[in-house]
């Protein structure tokens, strides 16, 4: 693998090679001295066109780990400022020898572009309403660390799925590992076309989450209640949102699960978030483990 | 005095003898002294192409094509008359810039060129801009093409007073709050790709609101671009009862579908968007059955930087005019949906006359605007051999049969195969 741009591409053997060397560095994750040598000679640059804290700083720290030259653009700072195409700051990164470029963009394909006219892997961190394929494996791993095997797992995923990266990554990346994906949204925020993937679209909060063995909250952004798409943050909760109650059709200490950062009391109510079976920080710290897998294995060669 | 020899006129070799703009003999074994002789070697003989949709981008948008080069291209796809869209810099909104590009058109001196002028000041959509004047200068039809009128009454009021002048009125139908921030169809593809969707009601919604004006003040009315099954129906239903509606399509909407777009190639992205395979399917029964009039190019060259940027940011349009006959005769003639001289009648004849304007007909007093075509020969799409200065073509690299030769407009040659 040369670049990791989604999971649409990735197959399975793939994916389980990443999550089984996400299991060695979570164990390093938990020594007194995480650092290995693996990227030593590597210089590995986040180049992100949209806020982000927890996935910038997880690969940053992922790399910095690994041993390898960090830096960080944004593209605020940056020359995309002064009018930069994507191509030209993709090229001069690549000038400077860069091994590995993390991009995070809000269009799709940009990662895709990006990748096709520069010699570092590239990893795709998000880009727009396609993929976030690190986040669905940190997810993956999760799940798979808890049950130890994604085959025959249900995991609802409830939210706003038509604006979500994460959830289209998860569909992509749990079917082909077996597991099976039901999504739950109003029909404003839903994708209907995505049940050709392989996913099931659920009419009924109480039918998606029924018996799950994870849910998984999508974050809603008030900006979609101006968009027109619902009419107030209290009724989407009310009605689309999990809370204490909802959670009960789910498996007994099903995972609850969220890609960050929360709305409390919108997509999931505090108690849930806060509930003994929330893995929400977890994912966090999985986030690393498994980011220092793909790191390792797109620069092995 | 020209002579065409040996010429492929309805399965039959004939010479076709012409005289100034004009066809004067049609006949075997034809003489004339002194008549320049040109050997067709048993090729097809067609009425040359009217392209009623084209994008000339001057002035204000020479960088991407100019008269010049867009007319070069065109007498190259076998084109003797095009019109050019009003959304140039300034817009063509006013006689002053219909006269202009008529003047530029005349020194080119390759096909003739029709202006389209704007429905509304600085397509605007506000105010009516000025028609009667636009047609003295020698505009032929009326479009705020790329920018809907988006107030059903200002179209009303369009409709009713350019049918004063004769001008048809050229709708681009799209509802732009359906459409807004959207790349790609809306289905499939736009859900595997993340881009976000222009669904099917964006277009049907405006086209249903066309014709429903067109019926209540018994006007014609003539929509762009169609796209979709829906759209078709309507055209469909509106024809049988009476409407005065026309409507053309261009190849890109039967020769190619949504699933080009999985690749983010942004060559694929054009307005409206490739669609699926029901629409392409509904656009070829439209065109065999009459519902749809024209085939026209929307011929829309932009800078390579324009296309090689990410696909939301990438400029709308496919350059199309030196492929549209190979794409069509390829689509529609050898797959057996339609005849030559059916196709020739949507190339041709159609659109001509939905403009008004004078068209090539192979008899004897017609108007020499001819093309020669090799339907035999194969060839491959190769942007690099464009005239136009737009290479952006998403059919790079797509076999097609169908070769334009020589193009004659007003009885001179303007264009031949090298």
């Amino acid at each position: 693998m040369k670049h990791l741009l989604g999971l649409k591409d990735v197959e399975a053997a793939e994916i389980r090679e990443i999550l089984d060397t996400a299991v060695s560095m979570k164990k390093l994750l938990r020594q007194n001295v995480k650092k290995l040598p693996q990227l030593q000679s590597k210089s590995v640059i986040t180049l992100f066109y949209e806020n982000s804290t927890r996935t910038r700083v997880s690969f940053e720290l992922a790399a910095k780990y690994m041993s390898a030259a960090t830096v960080n653009v944004s593209a605020s700072t940056s020359s995309v400022q002064k009018g930069e195409t994507l191509i030209d700051t993709g090229r001069t990164l690549d000038a400077m020898k860069t091994d590995v470029v993390i991009m995070r963009h809000p269009m799709a394909g940009a990662p895709k572009l990006l990748s096709e006219n520069v010699r570092a892997s590239v990893i795709n961190a998000g880009d727009g309403m396609n993929e976030h394929p690190t986040q669905a494996l940190l997810d993956m791993f999760t799940l798979y660390e808890k049950f130890g095997t994604l085959k025959g797992l249900t995991v609802a995923i409830v939210g706003d799925v038509m604006h979500s990266r994460v959830a289209k990554s998860n569909v992509f990346g749990l079917t082909k590992m077996g597991s099976e994906v039901r999504l739950f949204s109003p029909s404003t925020l839903a994708l209907p076309e995505i049940g050709r993937l392989g996913a099931k679209v659920m009419n009924s909060r109480a039918d998606a989450i029924r018996d799950a063995d994870a849910v998984m909250g999508l974050r809603i952004q008030l900006e979609r209640q101006k968009g027109g798409l619902f009419p107030s943050l209290s009724e989407y909760n009310r009605f689309f949102g999990v809370n204490e109650e909802d959670l009960k059709g789910a498996k007994p200490g099903a995972l609850v699960m969220h890609p960050g950062p929360v709305n409390r009391g919108v997509e999931m109510s505090g108690a849930v978030i806060d509930s003994a079976q929330s893995v929400i920080n977890e994912q966090v710290l999985n986030g690393v483990a498994v980011r220092m897998a793909i790191l390792f294995l797109l620069t092995r060669n | 005095m020209l002579l065409l020899k040996n010429c492929m006129v309805k399965d039959e070799i004939v010479d076709v003898g012409i005289d100034g703009k004009t066809i004067v003999a049609i006949g075997k074994g034809l003489e004339a002294e002194g008549a320049a002789v040109v050997e067709v070697g048993g090729k097809t003989l067609l009425p040359a192409f009217v392209d009623m949709h084209t994008h000339l981008r001057e002035p204000g948008y020479e960088y991407k094509e100019d008269i010049a080069s867009g007319a070069a291209a065109a007498v190259k796809g076998g084109f003797s008359a095009i019109a050019c869209m009003p959304n140039t810099l300034p817009i063509c909104d006013n006689a002053a810039v219909v006269g202009y590009i008529r003047q530029r058109a005349k020194e080119v001196d390759l096909c003739k060129v029709y202006p389209v002028g704007a429905i509304t000041k600085g397509e605007q959509g506000e105010e009516l801009a000025e028609m009667g004047k636009m047609k003295e200068a020698g505009a032929v039809a009326v479009s705020d093409d790329g920018r809907p009128v988006e107030r059903a009454v200002m179209m009303r009021h369009a409709i009713e007073y350019a049918s004063d002048f004769g001008l048809p009125v050229l709708s681009h139908c799209e509802d732009k709050s359906l459409a807004e921030g959207g790349s790609v169809n809306e289905g499939y593809y736009s859900m595997l790709t993340g881009l976000k969707g222009i669904s099917a009601a964006s277009e049907e919604i405006m086209a249903s609101r066309e014709i429903l004006l067109a019926e209540a003040l018994n006007r014609p009315v003539h929509l762009c671009h169609i796209s979709t099954k829906g759209t078709v129906r309507m055209v469909r239903e509106a024809k049988a009862r009476g409407v005065r509606v026309t409507a053309e399509t261009c190849p890109h909407y039967f020769a190619a579908d949504d699933s080009m777009v999985a690749t983010f190639d942004a060559r694929t992205k054009v307005n409206p968007p490739l669609r699926g395979l029901e629409d392409v399917a509904a656009i070829k029964a439209g065109l065999q059955d009459g519902t749809i009039d024209a085939i026209v190019t929307d011929h829309a060259p932009h800078a390579f930087d324009e296309k090689n940027v990410e696909y939301q940011l990438a400029a709308f349009g496919i350059s199309g005019i030196e492929t549209s006959f190979a794409l069509s005769y390829t689509n529609l003639v050898e797959t057996g949906l339609l005849s030559l001289e059916k196709l020739s009648e949507l190339m041709t004849t159609n659109p001509a006359k939905i403009l008004g304007i004078p068209y090539g007909e192979i008899k004897e007093g017609g108007l020499a605007d001819l093309v020669v075509v090799d339907l035999g020969a194969e060839w491959i799409i190769d942007p690099a051999d464009f005239r136009s200065k737009g290479k952006n073509t998403p059919f790079a690299g797509r076999r097609v049969h169908g070769k334009v030769l020589m193009t004659l407009v007003e009885g001179q040659i303007k264009y031949k195969e090298a």
